[in-house]
């Protein structure tokens, strides 16, 4: 049904709509609305879960390691230094193959201290082996949320999955979503059935020591079941658009990219304000278009490179900075391409910096001029060479 | 492993485990009372490293490890799962880890467990230092016991600090029972961990475990040193419940400090000097005029 809701709140209903048994979280702005509305759902009755506070985010995620261990479909909810804070846990959970899932509401990192809206922390979890989902709106978080569940949960995959959204912006903001009924997801996600759990019918040791005999081995399996959700993902997808009729759960999302000679490369929210500064654009007669990604983790290389094979000139946008190299996915879609593309990386929106359509009309003119590795696009003058008291 | 490996003892020999080391005699007077119906989260550290090598277990009951200080917030998800299944009445959950783990780089999650109410029982094993990493200076490393961070020297008679009041501060969240118990009192500790699963709520045992190989001591000598330490007052036993001081283990004549000290090569320079002798037949005094020992 669709409902005008607060990112949160829509997000929250999709997480209930997936009757997770154990919820813990640990608050941290931008992501407190989602588990607050979980905590409202489960003291109405409405949700039949374990909600348990706990007193660190590194908490909260073991809390849902130990909960996915002994079987129970778990969820927990974070950004920024709360994701670092649990980060040796997050690694963990892949490493054991628990498919948990969380919520990331994107936020960027300190220091300097800063609430707002970038992509850094999740970025810069990506080695992890979570699969990472990033949503473009409020519908893409709730549905990927859905799928999420169902791609992580496979018997065959059993990996933990974090769906990423734009904190405040997607959060925050009010849109219209289509929330779907109990019965479609129950149809869609059946309860949750794990091949191995702790159990005191059948015994068995879960994260053991893995000797050099064993442990490379160990991250390899993991390395390419990783790779192997990329099929999944896409059959999921397929799935999901028979049943609910949205095309939300990709890969990638091509757009207007066919004829287009300029092709930028961008993750998340930002990829609305591309979209209408491309319509914008194209009616102007410029060649433009955008390629979304949405499975950042696993990186689906050769649906990039299927999509980029056209255009000459690529620009990748990145709310993130691997300091003192480039932004995360310039690296990584540059090393995609052949010689004779001009490849650009921009880093733009550090901090919750608006990226506004002038700005992307900026990167479009300069992604068909000279090469940037790294251009910080609307660096402030004054304030990289003013004088500052405090 | 199958289980009629499991039909006497549910926790094994076969482990890694170094000759006279406490903990894994401690770890198997628990999980024997504890029975099959349990749940383990344990923390990394000597006991995981040395029962659990890829591909062999030394435990017979659902056992699991994440890491170093997070086996209290493991344990509250293992509890909180069986409460959603509706299968907590049935199963028993134990959270262990050891001196550093729980004292240290635990005791942030283990006071958000037993704050929250957790139906988990919290065993320490209290050998002193951080073993695993080669004899470290832990918060429960007692006065002046040589280590590896804490070594001997012109400046350093070794660790400064006195042992952190564990079992105090975990009473000091009125949970229904918080204790410190021996391996050197096998019985005592059986009869602590019994009554400790009866009760429905989180709990804590606190277990003083010789280290033959950080302790320098006989490794045959393993009771006999842990013993000593509970008969001197260095290590009182006792019982809170709901933060008050219920029961101890009396001492009608305890032991000379020294009697102990002997028996460890990390304590010989106190041995050679009376002065600092007096220094830890003092913290002794102090348990036994503290809990009421004699």
């Amino acid at each position: 049904m669709k409902q005008f809701l607060e990112g949160s709140w829509a997000l929250a209903e999709s997480v209930k709509l997936c009757r997770p048994q154990v919820v813990s979280a640990y608050p941290i702005t931008p992501q407190t609305h989602i588990v607050e509305h979980l905590a409202q759902f489960v003291a109405n009755g409405d949700l039949k879960a374990e909600s348990v506070n706990v007193e660190s985010e590194h908490s909260a995620a073991s809390l849902v390691l130990g909960s996915e261990a002994v079987g129970s479909r778990s969820f927990t909810c974070t950004s920024s230094q709360g994701l670092f804070l649990m980060a040796e846990v997050v690694f963990n959970i892949a490493g054991m193959r628990l498919p948990v899932m969380m919520v990331c509401a994107n936020r960027a990192v300190s220091a300097p201290i800063n609430i707002w809206n970038d992509q850094q922390d999740s970025v810069s979890l990506r080695d992890s082996g979570w699969i990472q989902l990033q949503a473009e709106n409020n519908q893409e978080a709730v549905d990927l949320i859905i799928a999420g569940y169902k791609i992580g949960e496979d018997p065959k995959i059993m990996l933990p999955v974090m769906v990423c959204v734009d904190g405040f912006i997607l959060t925050h903001g009010m849109e219209t979503v289509d929330v779907p009924s109990q019965a479609e997801v129950d149809k869609f996600l059946p309860a949750y059935n794990p091949p191995y759990k702790l159990d005191v019918a059948d015994p068995m040791s879960l994260g053991l020591l893995g000797d050099p005999t064993v442990y490379h081995e160990n991250r390899y399996a993991l390395h390419r079941t990783l790779l192997e959700t990329i099929p999944l993902i896409e059959q999921t997808g397929k799935d999901f658009k028979a049943q609910f009729g949205r095309d939300s759960v990709r890969l990638v999302e091509e757009y207007k990219l066919d004829d287009a000679e300029i092709a930028l490369v961008a993750m998340g929210s930002v990829c609305g304000t591309i979209k209408d500064t491309i319509d914008e654009q194209r009616a102007k007669g410029v060649k433009v278009g955008l390629l979304k990604i949405v499975s950042y983790r696993p990186f689906p290389d050769e649906a990039i490179k299927k999509a980029l094979a056209k255009a000459t000139y690529i620009g990748i946008v990145d709310k993130n900075i691997s300091l003192g190299a480039t932004g995360a996915n310039y690296a990584e879609v540059k090393a995609l391409m052949p010689a004779d593309k001009k490849v650009s990386g921009f880093v733009a929106g550090l901090g919750g910096r608006d990226i506004t359509p002038c700005t992307i009309q900026g990167i479009i003119n300069d992604t068909k001029g000279a090469v940037n590795v790294c251009k910080f696009v609307d660096l402030n003058e004054k304030i990289l060479f003013g004088e500052f008291k405090v | 492993m199958e289980r009629e490996h499991f039909q006497e003892n549910l926790y094994v020999s076969g482990h890694t485990a170094c000759p006279g080391c406490g903990q894994s005699m401690a770890a198997r007077l628990v999980l024997n009372v504890a029975g099959p119906n349990t749940m383990i989260a344990n923390a990394t550290g000597c006991l995981e490293v040395f029962s659990t090598k890829a591909p062999e277990t030394a435990f017979g009951v659902p056992w699991i490890h994440s890491l170093f200080e997070n086996a209290a917030a493991v344990a509250s998800g293992v509890e909180a799962s069986l409460k959603a299944q509706g299968k907590l009445s049935t199963v028993r959950v134990i959270a262990q880890a050891g001196d550093g783990g729980t004292a240290d780089i635990g005791l942030q999650a283990l006071s958000g467990m037993l704050e929250r109410g957790h139906d988990v029982l919290y065993v320490c094993y209290d050998n002193e230092a951080y073993m695993n990493t080669g004899i470290q200076r832990s918060g429960l490393t007692p006065f002046e016991a040589n280590t590896t961070t804490t070594p001997l020297g012109k400046n350093s008679a070794g660790n400064p600090t006195y042992k952190k009041p564990l079992v105090e501060i975990c009473a000091a969240h009125h949970i229904p029972y918080a204790a410190s118990a021996s391996v050197g009192f096998p019985q005592d500790l059986q009869k602590k961990v019994k009554k400790a699963l009866d009760i429905r709520g989180p709990k804590f045992l606190h277990v003083h475990v010789p280290c033959p190989l950080g302790w320098i001591s006989e490794p045959a000598g393993t009771l006999e040193v842990a013993k000593l330490a509970v008969q001197t007052g260095l290590f009182p036993l006792v019982e809170y419940e709901y933060g008050k001081l219920a029961r101890v283990f009396k001492l009608p004549a305890p032991k000379p400090v020294e009697e102990y000290l002997k028996t460890q090569g990390r304590f010989r320079h106190i041995v050679k000097s009376p002065q600092e002798l007096a220094k830890v037949q003092q913290t002794a005094d102090k348990n036994i005029e503290f809990y009421g020992l004699k």
